[in-house]
């Protein structure tokens, strides 16, 4: 086939200007006028300049914000992350290769020992610093607001309740108007972080009506799953009846209406208040530095004014092992991240530290050698 | 009237000094072509021979080793199982590793299923894309027709799943609720485990699994179908046939056993399709019930489900059992097709 030598020409100007003008784009995404800043920051900027993590997608968004934070404070530092799943990020930090791990549960069995290994061994601390609280989004055209506990939640996950004017639901709304509709429980088909926490508070804070166990995968023997989070606000968007637990972030960026919870002090709506006072009312499950919770004591909380379904993520680091400069990187993202970071985590979905838990991380994060 | 006379033979080794022997003579050894043959070869036939055996026994090794993958690291899972693997249908429980509970009947059942429902939508319909396109359509039409049925093949299966159930169910949804509704008596439209209002079901997923695998039967079918013999064909015209009739009695038997190996690769991609079904299928936590309102998950789907939260080698190779049994069933599935294509002879 010949080409004659015009067209050659004409296509060959036009690939090279297309390349040109790819190459004129850049990577760095930080807005211009962003290094430096006013306000002194609490945090040594040590260590070196670029550190990896890797695990859990409920924190993804979290972690973005931080490292946005740390960057802006620390000019030229860089956490990357990589959310390929808590399990995946667990096994990366136990093999080395990432300096730490998020997760949406702590190291258990033998993975504890197994990252004691990794860190020299010394022992591996489980540090809660995302908390991410978990709504119930309905879909009842008419009922603004809803009300429930953990036992209707069992029965309704459990295939217990099925429409929506059970008398255990209406003793709990008596304003609200139920329609007699079925209930379609949506659960998370994948397997997911969010629903080992929803069905572990529904075994802490009903255990007479929850007995299906806890786990990634959704074990209630009633319902839909669909995939990811997004996929379960689509669904409860597009089927009447239906009510799903889903991170307060999709919710209400869809728009769905979330449900309130009854602990036994009173309707308690989803608010970073509500939340923030179940933390505080956690406890650890030992004392010192590793600060695994105590789950128990976080869901079955009868704090009033207190919404106890919280998802608590973790960030899995060495106490000690880490190479000077990467402990000096992570003690200052971590310690940026507990405090300027917690700025603009609401509108992102996620509860700001309370106070007395903050200092109790921070005791642990400057334990770090 | 002959004179007597007496005719003798000569004897060959009479004539001459002694012996006859046929002289030998250099000739060069000829060159065999019987491939079973090691006769002597010159290197450049050797070398293409080497490259080809070559090419042929590495993905024969490749199939093995995934293969012996497979079962490594099944094995060790299956030997945890608390259930019987071929005949458990409830939820997956693999949370303790030590005791675990899991088995595909479910999984096997709704692949299946999926799999031939989008192939009984897509086969009728490529035939008739591919007769019209040989046969019927004019040659201006058919290259670009030709090219819009092939470009379906490049829409990756996401966008497929995500426009499956944000585009294509609610569309669906009065037509599912009426054969439900009317036609719900049978057991292919009773009210299965996801509802039908919400789309997530085998009806959708069957009917953007046969979009799916229609580019690929019609391709297949279509290149088939052009190589009919023109003879034939003219013979048929010849003999005062119609359009129909000519295509009935000459294209389809030519063509045949090629459309069936076409619907055979389109069925080996139906049953290894992964995130299509993963975004439209919904989990359910009932058995499944063989109505077209289920939903499930396939053994591919239900792997990429979890495979971000594989803890321990034990967890993942239950998955991994799965996984080998959905590859031991494309390879029975290929090799039926196989069989039943040679012996229908061509």
């Amino acid at each position: 086939m010949k080409l004659n030598f015009g067209r050659t020409l004409g296509i060959s100007l036009t690939a090279a200007a297309a390349l040109t003008l790819a190459a004129c784009g850049s990577d760095d995404n930080t807005p211009a006028g962003a290094s430096g800043s006013d306000t002194p920051s609490s945090a040594e900027c040590g260590g070196k300049n670029s550190i990896t993590a890797e695990g859990s997608t409920a924190q993804q968004n979290a972690i973005a914000e931080f490292n946005k934070v740390w960057g802006k404070l620390c000019p030229g530092k860089n956490l990357a992350y990589n959310p390929t799943g808590s399990g995946a990020g667990r096994e990366q930090f136990i093999a080395g290769q990432v300096d730490l791990a998020g997760s949406d549960s702590p190291l258990k069995g033998d993975q504890v020992a197994q990252a004691a290994e990794r860190c020299d061994g010394n022992p591996a601390w489980n540090l809660p610093l995302v908390f991410g609280p978990v709504a119930l989004a309905y879909n009842l055209p008419g009922v603004d607001t809803l009300t429930v506990n953990a036992d209707v939640l069992a029965g309704i996950f459990s295939g217990g309740i099925t429409r929506w004017n059970d008398p255990a639901l209406t003793a709990l709304n008596p304003d609200a108007d139920l329609p007699d509709l079925g209930i379609t429980p949506i659960y998370r088909s994948d397997s997911s972080g969010t629903t080992d926490n929803f069905q572990k508070y529904l075994a802490a804070a009903a255990p007479q009506s929850w007995t299906k166990g806890d786990g990634s995968e959704f074990q209630g023997g009633a319902g839909e799953g669909a995939q990811k989070s997004a996929g379960v606000v689509q669904a409860v968007q597009s089927t009447e009846g239906a009510i799903g637990y889903v991170e307060k972030g999709f919710a209400e960026q869809a728009g769905v209406p979330f449900a309130r919870i009854d602990s036994g002090a009173g309707p308690v709506e989803l608010t970073d208040e509500s939340a923030s006072k179940a933390i505080d009312a956690a406890t650890f499950a030992a004392e010192g530095n590793d600060l695994v919770l105590d789950l128990a004591s976080l869901y079955a909380t009868r704090e009033p004014g207190a919404y106890p379904l919280v998802l608590a993520t973790y960030e899995i680091v060495c106490s000690k092992g880490y190479d000077p400069q990467t402990a000096a990187a992570v003690k200052s993202f971590l310690t940026v991240a507990a405090n300027e970071g917690q700025q603009n985590l609401s509108p992102a979905g996620y509860v700001p530290l309370p106070e007395r838990f903050k200092e109790r991380l921070l005791t642990s994060i400057d334990a770090i050698a | 009237m002959t004179d007597r006379l007496e005719v003798t033979i000569p004897n060959p080794s009479d004539s001459g000094s002694g012996e006859a022997l046929a002289a030998p003579f250099p000739e060069p050894t000829p060159i065999s072509t019987d491939p079973s043959r090691h006769a002597k070869e010159r290197l450049g036939d050797r070398v293409f021979r080497g490259l080809a055996e070559g090419s042929g026994v590495v993905i024969v090794a490749l199939i093995v080793a995934i293969g012996v993958f497979l079962l490594w690291r099944a094995i060790p899972a299956l030997m945890r199982n608390e259930e019987n693997f071929f005949l458990y249908r409830g939820n997956w429980v693999t949370t303790d590793t030590s005791a675990m509970h899991f088995g595909i009947l479910d999984l096997l059942q709704v692949t299946v299923f999926v799999s031939v429902f989008a192939l009984i939508l897509a086969m009728p319909i490529a035939l008739g894309i591919a007769i019209y396109l040989t046969q019927y359509a004019p040659r201006r039409v058919a290259g670009p027709l030709g090219y819009t049925v092939d470009l379906l093949a490049a829409v990756p299966s996401i966008i497929y799943g995500v426009w499956g159930l944000y585009v294509l169910a609610p569309v669906l949804k009065p037509i599912a609720l009426w054969l439900n509704q009317n036609l719900g008596w049978l057991f292919l439209f009773k009210t299965g485990s996801a509802s039908v209002a919400g789309g997530g079901t085998i009806f959708t997923a069957g009917i953007v699994l046969a979009v799916m695998i229609l580019p690929i039967i019609t391709a297949v079918t279509r290149e088939v179908f052009a190589q009919t013999p023109r003879g034939q064909i003219e013979a048929a015209l010849a003999l005062g046939a119609t359009r129909w009739e000519v295509v009935r009695t000459t294209v389809l038997p030519f063509g045949m056993s090629g459309y069936i190996s076409g619907a055979m690769l389109g069925l080996g991609r139906a049953l290894g399709e992964t995130i299509a079904l993963l975004i439209i299928l919904r989990g359910t936590q009932r058995g499944f019930g063989w109505s077209l309102f289920d939903g499930g998950y396939t053994f591919a789907s239900k792997i990429a489900a979890t495979a971000s939260e594989f803890n321990d080698q034990y967890k993942a190779g239950a998955y991994i059992a799965a996984g080998l049994v959905l590859f031991v069933l494309t390879f029975v599935v290929n090799a039926l097709a196989r069989a039943a294509v040679t012996r229908k002879g061509r």
